[in-house]
């Protein structure tokens, strides 16, 4: 017998999906042919996704990479001698020596791969449930000075100081407060939320626990979208494990103090990522926007003072409580404090997520990292933000990643999302589908977004068409400026972002001969 | 409150219950959770009041009794509507408005297997579009009709958060990437046969 090896494959959805299962199966059913004693451990993924399936195994030098990894490849790696980190084209030597992977820095996501996600064991071992030991030790408001000398803003698009929330909550005089966790994580190039609900999720509990202590609730709720059924069960079974091991439940860790947390599944409303929306669904209705004020940190979950925040907000406060605000501060630049993880995805060679400082390049992302498209055709946008982020082209890739750059710029950095189209993308298109995205999606509640969108896909379409193209273009752009001024929230109010950019940036291809269609059609 | 231990891990928060009633796979994890290509048994009145009474004493349970029905069930049925309001006491109207404002909530059984492709933008940059385009000629349907033979329902999604590895969709609860015409061919030969 010889002696036992660990080898990682993830368990992350992004992973399952191109056959990380099938090639955890064929390893253990290979090292059984082959008597040799492996452990195969299911981890979260390292955020390499093009790797995917990315196979590690534990050496003494340290974990050695393997990937993309086909399962009938298996046999081929054991013969290299893959379980002593032996040479074999799929090698990519120490995981963490890979350029990618080499020049992040995670904070946030420190522990999202190298860890067994539902190890509580594992968890402690890599500094997990330290922030949550230290805010029982403060008063709240001192926790509330913590996350606020921080710098943390909130990570879901707004950028409002997670503090500053939290205070306004811990003032407010009333029998019940909520914290709510807003994973509903919709914007198309964001998975961040998704990864590290699946690959850490101790560190959400964790910090919503955190935040809870900080305001005074006893109850939380994460609304997870229906369409990540894996992140909704990898919750489940940790919530289970954390009230076993007294880290939810009626006696915080041997504290007075209590909190119990409930995954609610979404339903298929892109509306519902808006943080009123969300509210009025955790109680059972439609997901209508309300109108602010009152704010929901004075009335907001059944009337009652609560904190929303996105899960990347919640999962960068262990860190801040565990390491000290000016730890976190001491990252970003300007009034963008800490790390941001960003997301590489669409037309990408080397797409996954990359958590860095505030300040980097977009060129630096797409290029430097990214590696350029996966077509190998030349970038011609990128979309930043989610469906209603603006399309930048390629003279605008110096801008650094910060909330205030990309405002002046009529952008924003979201939820970190960056979505690569190569130069087939036909932008004309892209502004219809920004229409149309809000058409499907509006709550319905205002007017400009209700009727504007679908009138905005009608002006598009006549302006693909040549049908009088400069009235229909004022006319756009008029809709627009009804749509960004006169909408109740972000869903009808930046939908114009995309389409202005557009048009902005690529005229062109508002303005092709009729019966020419786009190149990219299709 | 209910018991928040059980409120805290499944939404049922019943466990005789979730015992009791006939989940994809056994799991009762999945009680709260959209259940596509779970299980469509025929109406029973009985055992829907009884998945409605789980979730009794539960704060803002519509959703979860609605996920709960239609994976049982396979969509939420008329007969459902009266019940909902009755225990939740809403008027039919509110269900109603309720059921019809997600898109996940069916009114009509669905086929065998539920498939959503996304075609959000990241998933258009790499094509999409076209897979679309070949999805429909293949099975001979458009977005939310089922095919002749019963096997799938297509749907629409907007996002599985698997961007990096575009174009995606989810057969039932299964997320595939890199989708191609060739893989899709034979992801569906796969669960035909």
């Amino acid at each position: 017998m010889t002696e036992m090896i660990t080898v990682y494959v993830p368990c992350d959805a992004a992973a399952l999906s191109v056959g990380a299962d099938e090639v955890a199966a064929a390893i253990v059913a290979e090292a059984a042919r082959r008597h040799q004693a492996v452990t195969v451990v299911r981890n979260g993924s390292r955020g390499m996704l093009w790797l995917e399936p990315l196979v590690e195994v534990a050496t003494a030098q340290g974990r050695v990479a393997y990937g993309p990894v086909a399962p009938e490849q298996v046999p081929e790696l054991f013969e290299a001698g893959f379980l002593t980190g032996g040479a074999h084209p799929l090698g990519h030597g120490l995981t963490e020596q890979i350029p990618f992977f080499h020049h992040q820095q995670r904070l946030t996501f420190a522990r999202c791969g190298l860890t067994d996600p539902l190890s509580v064991e594992d968890y402690r071992a890599h500094g997990g449930f330290a922030g949550l030991e230290r805010a029982l030790t403060m008063a709240p408001a001192d926790i509330c000075t913590e996350v606020a000398d921080s710098g943390l803003r909130g990570r879901g698009g707004a950028g409002f100081p997670t503090g500053i929330k939290w205070r306004t909550v811990l003032d407010a005089k009333a029998d019940e407060k909520f914290i709510c966790c807003n994973a509903d994580e919709g914007d198309s190039g964001t998975f961040a939320d998704r990864m590290i609900m699946e690959g850490d999720p101790f560190c959400l509990i964790e910090g919503m626990t955190i935040a809870a202590l900080a305001v005074g609730a006893t109850q939380g709720y994460i609304y997870v979208r229906s369409e990540y059924p894996h992140a909704i069960a990898t919750l489940r079974r940790a919530i289970d494990l954390a009230y076993e091991q007294n880290w939810l439940g009626a006696a915080l860790h041997g504290s007075g103090h209590r909190f119990d947390l409930e995954v609610r599944t979404g339903a298929g409303a892109y509306i519902c990522g808006e943080e009123t929306a969300m509210l009025e669904s955790i109680e059972g209705k439609r997901g209508m926007v309300r109108a602010k004020p009152p704010l929901p940190a004075l009335e907001g979950l059944f009337g009652k003072p609560t904190v929303v925040n996105n899960v990347l907000s919640l999962c960068s406060v262990p860190v801040i409580m565990a390491k000290g605000a000016a730890f976190y501060r001491d990252f970003g630049v300007g009034r963008s404090r800490g790390t941001q993880p960003f997301q590489l995805g669409g037309n990408i060679r080397h797409g996954g997520l990359f958590e860095t400082a505030f300040g980097i390049t977009l060129h630096d992302l797409v290029y430097r990292f990214g590696g350029g498209t996966a077509s190998g055709r030349p970038v011609r946008a990128v979309q930043v933000g989610g469906p209603l982020g603006a399309y930048l082209p390629e003279h605008l890739f110096h801008l650094p990643k910060d909330y205030e750059a990309f405002a002046a710029e009529e952008a924003m950095v979201g939820h970190g999302g960056i979505v690569v189209f190569d130069d087939s993308v036909d932008m004309a298109k892209q502004a219809r589908f920004a229409m149309e995205f809000c058409a499907i999606e509006s709550c319905g509640k205002c007017t400009p977004c209700r009727i504007g969108s679908t009138r905005g896909v009608e002006v598009i379409d006549r302006i693909i068409a040549g049908d009088r193209r400069d009235e229909n273009l004022t006319l756009l752009e008029d809709l627009c400026m009804v749509m960004t001024e006169g909408s109740l929230c972000a869903m009808g109010g930046l939908t114009p972002l995309p389409v202005r950019s557009a048009l902005k940036h690529f005229p062109e291809d508002f303005d092709r001969p009729a019966s020419a269609p786009a190149q990219a059609a299709e | 409150m209910t018991d928040p231990r059980h409120s805290g891990t499944e939404a049922g928060g019943n466990a005789p219950l979730s015992a009791s009633i006939p989940m994809a796979g056994g799991s009762s994890r999945l009680l709260d959770a959209p259940l596509a290509g779970g299980s469509s048994r025929p109406w029973d009145a009985a055992l829907a009041q009884q998945i409605i009474d789980g979730f009794a004493g539960q704060r803002g349970a519509l959703l979860p009794m609605l996920h709960a029905l239609q994976g049982c069930f396979g969509c939420i049925d008329d007969a459902a509507l009266p019940l909902l309001a009755r225990s939740l006491n809403l008027s039919r109207a509110d269900v109603h408005g309720v059921v019809t404002f997600y898109h996940d909530f069916r009114r009509s059984r669905p086929g065998r297997h539920i498939l959503k492709v996304c075609r959000a933008e990241a998933c258009q940059a790499m094509g999409a579009d076209a897979l679309i385009a070949h999805i429909k000629d293949h099975l001979s349907v458009d977005f939310h009709e089922t095919t002749a033979d019963g096997a799938f329902s297509l749907e629409a999604v907007y996002c599985l958060g698997n961007c990096a590895l575009s174009p995606a969709l989810i057969l039932d609860e299964k997320l595939v990437g890199r989708v191609t015409p060739a893989r899709f061919d034979a992801l569906v030969a796969g669960v035909r046969s």
